[in-house]
């Protein structure tokens, strides 16, 4: 676990600091500086017919805005949305992948604090979307509300219903992602750390066992890359469910 | 991993810094998403759906344009081909009049040489008649003089009046240049 809390490089790591860098944080500036030059190579000589980079980079926008976004909105509705979702999904991708890059080697969203944030983005934007969409009042009704239910079952709809749209759809998306980067961490260095003991500390026969940690430590790895691909997807495709669900019409 | 620290904090619970550099990091992806990236690519990817479609209208254009040449050439070929048709039409009425025309000058020319023919035929005729006639009444008188001449109670002389006669006649027929008068002298 002391992974997930590095000492500090400068400032207070304390829980109740505001001010503070240890190694995450780091790894957070590095994934961005990356991310953001990979796409601006990409698309620094952007013209009509798309290069190699070009082309790559052009899917990925494609993937969010065809796949996720207009796929759960709709065409018309997604269009304010995309960028968002953009951003979102690749600030994911782009930090759940530092977790399998050889020396950063800690995902940017295994501390609660980015994920935590992304969702309540989330949750802001598909709020003010339904009271800009039907007025507080209504968008009120609606999520609280659902009609097509006999009065009383509002006893306990009511309830749930709140605790959903406020606190359990950006608390899902946190845990969710941080809890999978955890585990992901978790898994690649007991593998790792099981074959360098076991080569090294292990006595006769139990070397042999070595190769068995180290083939399963490649394969969690090549795994994290698809649950970092995956959980990027999964955050996105969610926040554009939730946007659905505050644009519908009725439920 | 580091076991030397004390208490692991909740992994739940998020550090204020944390917090902070994760607004910090997501604003700064933000920002280069909404200010550049999208933008720019959007941009381009309106100007390439353009040129698509400015492509796709291009080839619609010169399709048409190759429909209306091809219905163009076909109308010529076929104003080209009733005018063959109307040009072999008239040789072959042509050809059908001179033919007739032909065949109508040959007959009115038969006809006339046969009129001709069948005119210098009667005319001849004519003649032959005229001649004949002519000598037959020239005969007949000499005979009915001569039969008058001599004397008809007796049959006798009148048989012999008629073989003479008929001799003078065989001898005027195969000298006719000197029968007449030696019969009229003798009358």
């Amino acid at each position: 676990m002391g992974d997930f809390f590095p000492a500090g490089i400068f400032g207070d790591v304390s829980t109740g600091s505001w001010f503070g860098f240890d190694r995450i944080m780091m790894v957070r500036l590095i994934v961005v500086v990356l991310l953001l030059l990979l796409l601006w190579l990409g698309t620094r000589k952007a013209t009509l017919i798309p290069g190699r980079g070009q082309n790559i980079v052009e899917m990925g926008l494609d993937f969010v805005r065809v796949q996720i976004a207009e796929q759960i909105l709709g065409k018309e509705r997604a269009k304010p949305y995309i960028a968002m979702l953009t951003t979102i999904f690749f600030a994911v991708l782009a930090m759940n992948l530092a977790g399998v890059i050889p020396f950063l080697n800690i995902a940017g969203t295994s501390r609660v604090g980015l994920p935590l944030v992304l969702a309540l983005w989330v949750l802001v934007t598909y709020l003010a979307a339904g009271v800009k969409k039907h007025g507080v009042g209504k968008y009120l009704m609606t999520q609280l509300f659902p009609p097509g239910v006999p009065w009383p079952a509002y006893v306990l709809i009511t309830p749930i219903e709140a605790l959903q749209v406020f606190i359990l759809r950006p608390a899902t998306l946190t845990v969710r992602l941080l809890a999978n980067m955890m585990a992901g961490h978790l898994m690649l260095a007991l593998t790792f750390a099981a074959t360098h003991f076991l080569l090294l500390e292990g006595g006769g026969l139990v070397k042999l066992a070595a190769p068995l940690t180290f083939a399963g430590g490649i394969f969690v790895t090549l795994f994290e890359v698809f649950v970092a691909v995956l959980q990027a997807y999964i955050f996105a495709l969610l926040a554009s469910i939730y946007l659905n669900f505050a644009l519908e019409e009725e439920h | 991993m580091n076991f030397a620290q004390e208490a692991t904090p909740n992994p739940l619970l998020p550090a204020g810094y944390d917090l902070i550099w994760s607004v910090i990091v997501t604003v700064i992806i933000a920002v280069f998403f909404y200010r550049y990236l999208l933008p720019k690519l959007n941009v381009i990817l309106d100007e390439r759906t353009r040129k698509i479609e400015g492509g796709l209208q291009f080839a619609e254009m010169a399709q048409a344009e190759a429909a209306e040449a091809k219905s163009e050439k076909d109308r010529e070929l076929a104003v080209a081909r009733k005018e063959a048709a109307g040009i072999r039409e008239e040789a072959v009425s042509d050809g059908g009049q001179i033919v007739a025309d032909a065949r109508t000058r040959a007959q009115t020319e038969a006809a006339r040489i046969t009129e001709n023919a069948q005119r210098q035929i009667d005319a001849e005729r004519q003649a032959a008649v005229v001649s004949l006639r002519a000598d037959v009444g020239g005969l007949a008188a000499e005979l009915a003089s001569r039969i008058v001449g001599e004397s008809l109670t007796d049959d006798a002389r009148q048989s012999r009046v008629i073989d003479r006669f008929l001799d003078e006649l065989e001898a005027s027929v195969s000298t006719p240049a000197t029968a007449g008068p030696s019969s009229e002298a003798e009358v």
